[in-house]
């Protein structure tokens, strides 16, 4: 009877714990399915490469080059705000605050991971862009700029705590080390805490950008939404999430529009796939590094 | 003669929080002698020698009083930077704790943040360390492999080699053959009894036969007191106090 039992519940658990890897299948197969169909109108190459996003124009152009260098310097503008901030403030909880500091400091940092992404998008519209509007006097305050401002802040928790992890994997005994040879807390830390982390902080910027480029409330709210390729950091700008987002409802179903921005999705899933991929190596190797994996 | 006191804690007491770790220490360590800090576990051994160099002040909550000399002048004094009294008193720790780098920078190292520019005169240093720590034979081929690849006693004695590089007075040993196997600990007590002519030595152990073969001097704690502090012959042959008795010849510890 007991036996029985045991099956029962290890099938059930085998069950949950595959299910998840039915369903990255089974979005990989739709995302598929859906996406290829645009490459008989449109070559790779001039999808990829196109400048010109007129999707509902007759004949429309199918171009996302723009999309994606909006993506791309979204990402890039984000990652300048939330490196310095969450790895400066990881450094900051890991190594120098005292402990009262860390108790404030580290579930207000993971508060902040927890904000629904509306609500940065409520914030970047309603206090950032028109502050910037102000500041730079700009005819429209929703742009690059304060997308990638925006996105930066809504990034920098999760950097901040997978930056503070690694951080804290780091043995004291290395810190030791270095205090006993007469190294001074900064010594220590640029020459031996942040080299032994280092790889673990790459891990945290990388699935920060991979956070950032995956947005999507918040630029669809906050970047602008024009679909041209940006000369400047305040243009307006719509990266790829924000595109489908928008555009996904009035796209008919099954139309070559309907096509072409599972396309996009695709090629998103396949740029985090990338980065997440990479972020796994990297973190690998920093396990090996400190001795921490078999 | 008189033997030169190196250091000397006086009326020494340390507090953990409420826990009172050290009471009333006074003790003195002679220059180009061993001493040896036995007790059983959580005695405040460690705690002892952790304050000769000021490796203390990276625990919270915890509070100092009392002097501890160096060459007569208290190094608990507010205008004493904890760094310079670490690059006089150096130390080695309970675990092996080479820094993962090439065994070359886990010498430079010590010697570039203590103001060494010259390559070469570094170059110099490096070999020179490791020649005094004994290991330079073993490694002379390999100078740029990582020194995570070093067995355990090989690291210690790096670790070791990077604490003579920056030329220290005086050399703490935190139990540093607990993680060894009997062939490395019996290199590293050879060695510690090669340094002893240039360094004065401290050392905590676990081990009181490694206590007999090494040091010159005993001091044996006891839940935070300093029971007795002697010659190692004379304590281990005739102790004054039942309690050392009872703990060198295994009765408890």
């Amino acid at each position: 009877m007991v036996k029985i039992k045991e099956k029962i519940y290890q099938w059930i658990f085998g069950v949950l714990a595959f299910a998840s890897l039915f369903f990255l299948v089974g979005i990989m197969i739709v995302l598929f399915r859906e996406a290829l169909p645009i490459f008989k109108k449109v070559s790779l190459i001039h999808f990829l490469g196109g400048q010109y996003w007129y999707p509902t124009y007759d004949p429309p152009e199918f171009g996302i080059f723009p999309l994606i260098l909006a993506s791309f310097w979204v990402c890039l503008g984000a990652m300048a705000v939330c490196v310095p901030l969450g790895v400066g403030s990881a450094l900051y909880i890991n190594e120098l605050a005292s402990v009262r500091q860390k108790a404030i400091l580290k579930p207000a940092i993971e508060i902040l991971a927890g904000v629904p992404s509306i609500v940065y998008g409520f914030f970047g519209m309603a206090v950032m862009a028109p502050l910037l509007q102000n500041l730079f006097h700009l005819s429209i305050g929703l742009c690059l700029f304060s997308a990638s401002l925006t996105l930066g802040i809504m990034a920098t928790p999760t950097v901040c705590s997978i930056a503070e992890d690694a951080l804290s994997y780091v043995p004291n005994t290395f810190r030791e080390a270095s205090f006993a040879v007469g190294a001074s807390r900064w010594q220590t830390l640029t020459r031996v805490i942040i080299p032994a982390a280092g790889s673990g902080i790459s891990t945290a910027i990388i699935l920060g950008m991979s956070r950032a480029i995956g947005e999507t409330m918040t630029v669809l709210m906050v970047a602008g939404g024009a679909a041209v390729i940006p000369k400047s950091l305040f243009d307006p700008v719509r990266p790829m999430t924000s595109a489908i987002a928008a555009e996904m409802g009035e796209a008919p179903m099954g139309s070559d529009h309907y096509h072409a921005l599972f396309a996009i999705a695709l090629i998103l899933f396949l740029i985090t796939f990338v980065f997440n991929i990479i972020a796994e190596i990297i973190s690998r190797r920093f396990r090996v590094k400190l001795g921490l994996a078999g | 003669m008189d033997k030169i006191v190196k250091m000397r804690a006086k009326e020494v007491n340390f507090y953990y929080g409420q826990h009172h770790a050290l009471k009333n220490i006074n003790l003195k360590i002679y220059a180009n002698e061993v001493t040896a800090v036995i007790g059983p576990s959580g005695c405040g051994k460690s705690t002892f020698v952790r304050l000769l160099n000021r490796m203390n002040e990276l625990v919270v909550h915890s509070r100092l009083e009392g002097e501890i000399l160096l060459d007569g002048k208290n190094i608990l004094e507010l205008d004493i930077d904890p760094v310079e009294v670490r690059k006089r008193v150096g130390m080695v720790f309970q675990k092996p704790n080479p820094f993962p780098k090439s065994i070359f920078e886990n010498i430079s190292y010590g010697l570039e943040i203590n103001g060494f520019k010259d390559r070469r005169q570094i170059e110099d240093r490096v070999v020179e360390s490791l020649k005094k720590a004994a290991l330079w034979d073993e490694v002379k081929d390999r100078l740029h492999d990582s020194a995570l690849r070093l067995s355990g006693g090989q690291q210690q004695r790096l670790c070791i080699a990077r604490c003579l590089a920056i030329a220290p007075e005086v050399i703490l040993f935190d139990e540093p053959c607990a993680s060894l196997d009997p062939i490395s600990t019996k290199k590293i007590e050879d060695l510690i009894l090669e340094l002893e002519k240039d360094y004065t030595i401290v050392i905590v152990t676990h081990n009181m036969q490694q206590a007999a073969r090494i040091s010159d001097y005993t001091g044996f704690f006891l839940m935070g007191d300093l029971i007795e502090f002697d010659k190692t012959e004379q304590m281990f042959t005739a102790p004054k106090d039942k309690r050392t008795e009872d703990y060198i010849t295994g009765r408890f510890g």
